[in-house]
């Protein structure tokens, strides 16, 4: 025992390894009330961990090659040992962030997570979702089946639809005149480093939560109220040492996560063609087009304002222009509420509806985006539109005229 | 608002049901992996009827022997037409070039085709060949049309017609012709019901080829889940007992 406490002083005097356990962990003091929406936090690493681990590993087969891409991936499938395994896990991984994200998201918009003093913690949080979209988005293309191919030109085509400059950086994004071997290459190489980009983002989102503390489902600040628990007499009153009580707690969180998740990978990894979509399973080929072409689900809400606005003089500039808005707008959110409570709790009846018909307007647009465009879909994506925006930007209204309810001094069980 | 709630209404109704868009009605496949029979006779269907204009470029034989209870020398015997040795895949002799010129276009890999098809979709094309003059090969598909592909199976079928009908289900209210039912023209080797067996069998085996790790996948999926559960119950009563202490 001595022994090791030795050891630790050594370490201690050349590295501040036990103040960043204690700082970080032991004698962090998170809220006791969290509820069923805190474990995503966690789950997020826990997948991003995944990816990784499971990437690595799929990299050392797979062959960014425009003719041995779609075979090295049935390499994989077939005569790597485990193979099918690492690159389920990795396909359904994927998928499982973005769940997991939005849920997190979520959380941070029915508690107030975003409002003062947590604001900079939000906007790391929205980077931290850009670099996601990145990620995903250079990975799709991988596997060089038919989808990866036409959604990976679609999505170039976007940059091509800016005035003036567009066709050049068009040719520069893809370093073809078509999406080719060329941009293979170069999206394996993204592909690989962003993820590594995206882990030092979520030290910055974590060192930048344990700065101001943790928000909790009752929007309270811990840290006002009064002093002294069990552990420290200076310590918040309503806080509990992250470690052993939430490290624990996660533990369980994560084990119910892999249940739903090893259920996705073993019994329908291809998710019925949302995970994994069917024409993928075709090579790409640059002269047949398929009839329908249809992001992943997880970026079908922003494909489906992206469709909804018209062209201008043919130019789909302002749909684009959309779709990037709608994803950037998030980062003013914490100057957009106005209430005067941070947690829905104790927000009104208006508040309450609002972000309700947004989630719900969201998953539409999700569907939506997934679809042929047909007269009435385009019309229900233009309403869908419209609301996603308004909910930002009449927030300050809504927010203000909102009539809520009073606060409690001490967080609720 | 009023327009909104419509909307959110009517984007609900075809999440519940009409998700599966318009084509073709395909019919059930039936098809059971765990019937070694069924894969072994699709096997040999595939290797007679298929492997000489299509490959299955991913799909080695020897993986194929294990999985379908069968010995190398079975398969080097009967099922070897293109190559000698057992660790190969499933390639043929047949060019891309070649195939342009005699198809129209390259016959197409059948490695993962029920993956990116569906095996309801192959079922339903391996019975829905019919005489029609105006295609080089005199046959027409009704979930393919206009397919480059003779019915290379014919033999064991025997040649049928499409019998359409008038609907009115035009965009204006015009008749438009709609499959009604086939018809058959020339007795095959083999009934009906047996016909249908055949396409299931090969429809079965091709579904083995797009992921052979299937049936294993789903084995070892059980123990996991299983695992995991009591996993789930040490954790949560871990966590229990931890948090006795937090009022």
């Amino acid at each position: 025992m001595s022994m090791m406490k030795n050891f630790m002083g050594w370490i201690d005097d050349r590295y501040p390894m036990t103040k960043v356990w204690n700082e970080h962990l032991a004698e962090y003091y998170a809220p006791k009330n969290f509820n069923f929406w805190y474990f995503m936090g966690s789950l997020a690493m826990l997948v991003l961990v995944i990816q990784i681990l499971t990437g690595v590993w799929l990299a050392m087969s797979y062959k960014p090659d425009a003719e041995l891409a779609f075979g090295s991936v049935e390499y994989i499938m077939r005569d790597v040992d485990w193979g099918w395994l690492i690159r389920y896990m990795h396909s359904t991984g994927a998928s499982a962030f973005f769940i997991v994200i939005y849920l997190h998201m979520f959380r941070g918009l029915m508690y107030g997570s975003y409002r003062k003093p947590r604001e900079l913690l939000w906007i790391i949080g929205v980077i931290i979702y850009l670099a996601m979209m990145a990620t995903a988005f250079f990975g799709y293309l991988l596997p060089w089946g038919q989808m990866s191919y036409w959604g990976a030109q679609v999505i170039v085509n976007l940059f091509s639809a800016v005035p003036v400059i567009g066709p050049d950086l068009g040719v520069w994004v893809r370093g073809d005149y078509v999406i080719s071997d060329a941009t293979l290459n170069r999206f394996y190489a993204l592909h690989f480093l962003v993820p590594f980009v995206l882990a030092a983002l979520v030290f910055v989102h974590i060192i930048a939560l344990h700065k101001v503390g943790s928000n909790n489902p009752d929007g309270i600040e811990i840290k006002k109220g009064p002093k002294g628990n069990r552990w420290d007499d200076k310590a918040p009153a309503d806080g509990i040492p992250f470690h052993p009580y939430y490290s624990v707690k996660d533990i369980a969180g994560v084990a119910g996560f892999l249940f739903l998740f090893a259920a996705a990978v073993f019994f329908a990894p291809e998710m019925g063609g949302y995970f994994i979509e069917h024409p993928n399973f075709e090579p790409a080929n640059p002269l047949k087009t398929p009839e329908h072409i249809a992001p992943v689900w997880y970026f079908t809400p922003f494909y489906a304002i992206l469709r909804a606005v018209p062209s201008i003089a043919g130019s789909a500039f302002p749909g684009v222009v959309a779709m990037f808005a709608s994803i950037l707008i998030m980062f003013f959110l914490p100057w957009l509420d106005r209430s005067p409570v941070k947690s829905i709790r104790y927000k009104g009846m208006l508040y309450k509806v609002m972000l309700w018909l947004f989630a719900i307007n969201f998953v539409i647009l999700g569907f939506l985006g997934t679809q042929p465009t047909t007269d009435l879909y385009t019309l229900m994506a233009q309403i869908g539109t419209i609301y996603y925006f308004a909910f930002f930007l009449l927030m300050p209204i809504y927010s203000k005229m909102d009539k809520t309810k009073p606060v409690p001094e001490r967080v609720t069980e | 608002m009023k327009k909104l709630i419509v909307a959110f209404l009517l984007a609900t109704v075809p999440l519940l049901g009409l998700a599966a868009g318009g084509g073709v009605h395909l019919d059930d496949a039936d098809i059971d992996l765990g019937d070694q029979a069924s894969l072994q006779r699709g096997a040999k269907y595939f290797m007679n009827y298929c492997l000489s204009c299509h490959s299955a470029k991913f799909q080695r034989y020897n993986r194929m022997a294990k999985d379908l209870g069968l010995t190398e020398d079975e398969v080097i015997q009967n099922l070897m037409f293109t190559t000698d040795k057992i660790g190969n895949t499933m390639d043929i002799a047949m060019t891309a070039e070649q195939g342009t010129e005699w198809f129209g276009s390259p016959p197409p890999d059948l490695s993962v085709i029920s993956r990116a098809r569906g095996v309801d979709w192959i079922y339903t094309y391996l019975r829905s060949f019919y005489l029609d003059e105006k295609l080089p090969f005199g046959v027409n598909n009704l979930v393919f049309p206009d397919v480059g592909m003779p019915h290379v199976l014919w033999e064991l079928q025997g040649a049928q017609k499409a019998v359409f009908k008038l609907e009115k289900k035009g965009s204006r209210g015009n008749d438009i012709q709609v499959f009604d039912h086939f018809e058959p023209v020339t007795q095959g080797t083999v009934s009906a019901e047996e016909y249908d067996q055949v396409a299931r069998d090969l429809t079965a085996f091709l579904s083995y080829v797009g992921e052979p790790i299937q049936m294993e996948r789903k084995r070892l999926g059980v123990w996991v889940l299983l695992f995991i559960a009591v996993f789930f119950v040490m954790a949560y009563l871990l966590k229990k007992e931890y948090w006795k202490d937090v009022h």
